[in-house]
């Protein structure tokens, strides 16, 4: 049942991607060149799993949180608080992995208050999460000073910059996580906890799960999530930029999760459709950036695109069409 | 933490030492907006500076992006007397009726880089920037260093809408118009940020046959400078040789990347309003001399002939 209805889900995504870049292909004739340059892949196409997955690293830590029927407004705060620390630390002259620990435990931490409000104190996850959303980046500004924190130290700027296999660093690190929390949530059974917590969390609980624990668990993974992010975008511009590191991408993060089907109302979700929004919201922006049209119309270029892609993705619209396919829903003569 | 305490320190040490000097110099109180941008901690930074070298007593009051707590704290300055008032206006309107109560305590009162929607006799005089000259300036030094040579200029614009990208492109293009040989060939929003700026240079690079039509990049501020560089080295081209960078603002970084070959030029948007501000409040306290209305900052030029490494020095613990 449930793959089925996935099966049938994934089409909408893989139609709306292919005509986003069938767009961009006509607007830019050259969009799908992919050449070979200094041992790595180069092209528009390459631009758009490279210059998404920051977004699509959100959107899996955002997946099992709105699957829970919640939502994390901070992972935006949190990326420029882990990149922070990231520059900090290795301005300072900490190695490679005592940098990456403590952004990621910093990122983590984020994740385990924003849960602690959630799950044991019982705030809603908008206004526990708004919390820390304004707050991160004013702590983000602290650690900074204030300034963009530059740095040099190839082997974090490789994580940004980098490339395996001809493939930029960030669209590997995207697609290893998004493998890893697919296979986890779909291996075990934890995929289904979360489908049931989302469902009906008191219904849960009372079969015997420790939903609590989960929901603490799943705001961490979303803090560590945003904790990679915010490596990757200091390290893609080889400083801390706390005033706009990650700003407004908690809302691209919230959209590709919708994009990829998960309801905000929680149940069934999707890992790898949450990361197929994200390729489809940055397929649309690196479209828009070399199609010459004026800065203008991004967003309403932005805005009209995903109107027509949840358009097509309402439930609402299929019953309408489908009515219409068995002819004479309405009691009208046809002629 | 350590720097506020700097600072705290600091600003008592100056406290004490103005005391003692309190016959010369004046007592100014400075309503600063806040701190956005590195921008606007060099300002502050610089301002404190400006004040210790004269002898001024600096009373500063950060009012956090509010327009309500700068009102209170020039109502503060007037209650205890200042002798002048500095005003970074976060806000455009509403200030007739505090700029009034200055006015009538004969606290003369002036506007640092932003402007009011008051009567101008409220005010003594204003310090800013031109922005349209900033990009004008920008332009010039392009068309003087391209010549008659055909270029094809890409443009990382600002903030759409916001007033510093619609003067910033309006200069240039002023600069270029008459020479039909310099085209923007295509422009789009960087919003004034370093990932940004790459990210939109990246599209712009793959748009015009791998980088190879482009002549110049103009960039409304250096941050996007700075990461439309790093996009340009990516795509295996030399900025600064094959891909000409010019940008605006002069911050510690694109000085940085001057000294390494990969900028060309930049336009200075001062952190010194206060310099000019105290000029003018000292001659209108001596001898009452009427300064004029708007004071308008130098937009300097800066290549790789002025020492951008000694500039990088000095500019890198303004707070940028």
């Amino acid at each position: 049942m449930r793959a089925q209805s996935l099966s049938h889900l994934f089409s909408h995504q893989v139609i709306a991607l292919a005509g986003v870049l069938l767009i961009n292909w006509m607007v830019f004739p050259g969009f799908f060149d992919v050449t070979w340059k200094d041992g790595r892949l180069f092209g528009s196409l390459i631009d758009v799993i490279n210059r998404g997955a920051p977004v699509a690293i959100l959107a899996i830590g955002m997946t099992p949180i709105i699957a829970t029927r919640g939502v994390d407004l901070s992972v935006g705060a949190v990326m420029a608080v882990a990149g922070a620390v990231a520059a900090t630390f290795t301005v300072a002259g900490h190695p490679l992995v005592v940098t990456l620990a403590a952004a990621l435990a910093v990122a983590i931490a984020c994740g385990l208050w924003n849960g602690l409000l959630i799950a044991f104190l019982g705030i809603q996850p908008f206004v526990a999460t708004l919390v820390l959303m304004v707050a991160g980046r004013g702590l983000a500004q602290l650690i900074t000073e204030g300034s963009i924190v530059t740095f040099s130290d190839p082997a974090l700027i490789f994580i940004g910059t980098g490339s395996l296999l001809g493939l930029p660093m960030p669209a590997v690190i995207a697609l290893l996580l998004m493998l890893g929390a697919h296979l986890f949530v779909r291996r075990t059974a934890m995929g289904l906890f979360i489908e049931a917590i989302g469902t009906n969390r008191s219904a849960a609980t009372y079969t015997g799960l420790r939903s609590r624990s989960l929901i603490l668990a799943i705001y961490a993974f979303g803090g560590f999530c945003a904790g990679v992010a915010g490596i990757i975008a200091a390290a893609d511009i080889r400083g801390a930029d706390a005033n706009n590191a990650g700003l407004w991408l908690e809302l691209d993060a919230i959209l590709a999760v919708v994009i990829g089907g998960t309801s905000l109302l929680g149940g069934r979700f999707s890992i790898p459709l949450s990361v197929l929004g994200a390729i489809i919201i940055q397929a649309m922006n690196t479209g828009i950036l070399v199609s010459g049209f004026p800065p203008e119309f991004n967003l309403i270029v932005k805005a009209g695109v995903i109107m027509i892609i949840l358009i097509l993705q309402s439930a609402r619209l299929g019953e309408i069409v489908a009515a219409i396919r068995t002819k004479n829903p309405l009691g009208r003569k046809t002629p | 933490m350590n720097r506020i305490f700097k600072l705290a320190l600091c600003a008592g040490v100056a406290t004490l030492v103005s005391t003692a000097a309190m016959a010369a110099g004046m007592t100014v109180g400075f309503s600063q907006i806040g701190s956005e941008s590195g921008w606007r901690a060099a300002e502050t930074s610089v301002t404190k500076q400006e004040a210790e070298k004269r002898g001024i007593t600096l009373k500063f009051a950060d009012a956090q992006q509010k327009q309500e707590n700068q009102i209170k704290a020039i109502r503060g300055f007037i209650a205890q007397g200042v002798d002048a008032i500095l005003v970074a206006p976060v806000v455009a309107t509403g200030w007739e009726e505090v700029l009034g109560e200055a006015k009538e305590a004969e606290i003369p009162v002036v506007l640092l880089d932003r402007g009011v929607e008051a009567p101008q006799d409220l005010y003594l005089t204003s310090v800013a920037s031109d922005q349209v000259k900033e990009g004008r300036v920008a332009g010039e030094w392009l068309v003087k260093t391209v010549g008659d040579k055909p270029c094809k200029v890409v443009e990382l614009q600002g903030t759409v809408g916001s007033t510093p990208a619609i003067n910033r492109k309006k200069g240039f293009e002023e600069a270029i118009s008459g020479h039909s040989n310099i085209t923007i060939a295509r422009s789009q929003t960087g919003d004034f940020t370093r990932a940004k700026g790459k990210e939109v240079m990246e599209g712009f690079l793959k748009a015009e046959n791998g980088g190879k039509d482009i002549c110049a990049m103009y960039a409304h501020n250096d941050d996007m400078a700075v990461g439309g560089i790093q996009a340009i080295k990516d795509a295996g081209l030399k900025p600064g040789k094959d891909i000409l960078v010019v940008s605006i603002d002069a911050v510690p970084d694109i000085f940085a990347a001057m000294a390494a070959g990969e900028a060309n030029a930049t336009v200075e948007l001062t952190p010194n309003m206060a310099g000019p501000a105290f000029d003018a409040l000292e001659a209108f306290k001596k001898d009452g001399k009427q300064p004029e209305k708007f004071i308008i900052t130098e937009s300097k030029l800066y290549t790789p002939a002025d020492n951008p490494q000694g500039e990088y020095e000095a500019r890198k613990g303004l707070g940028y």
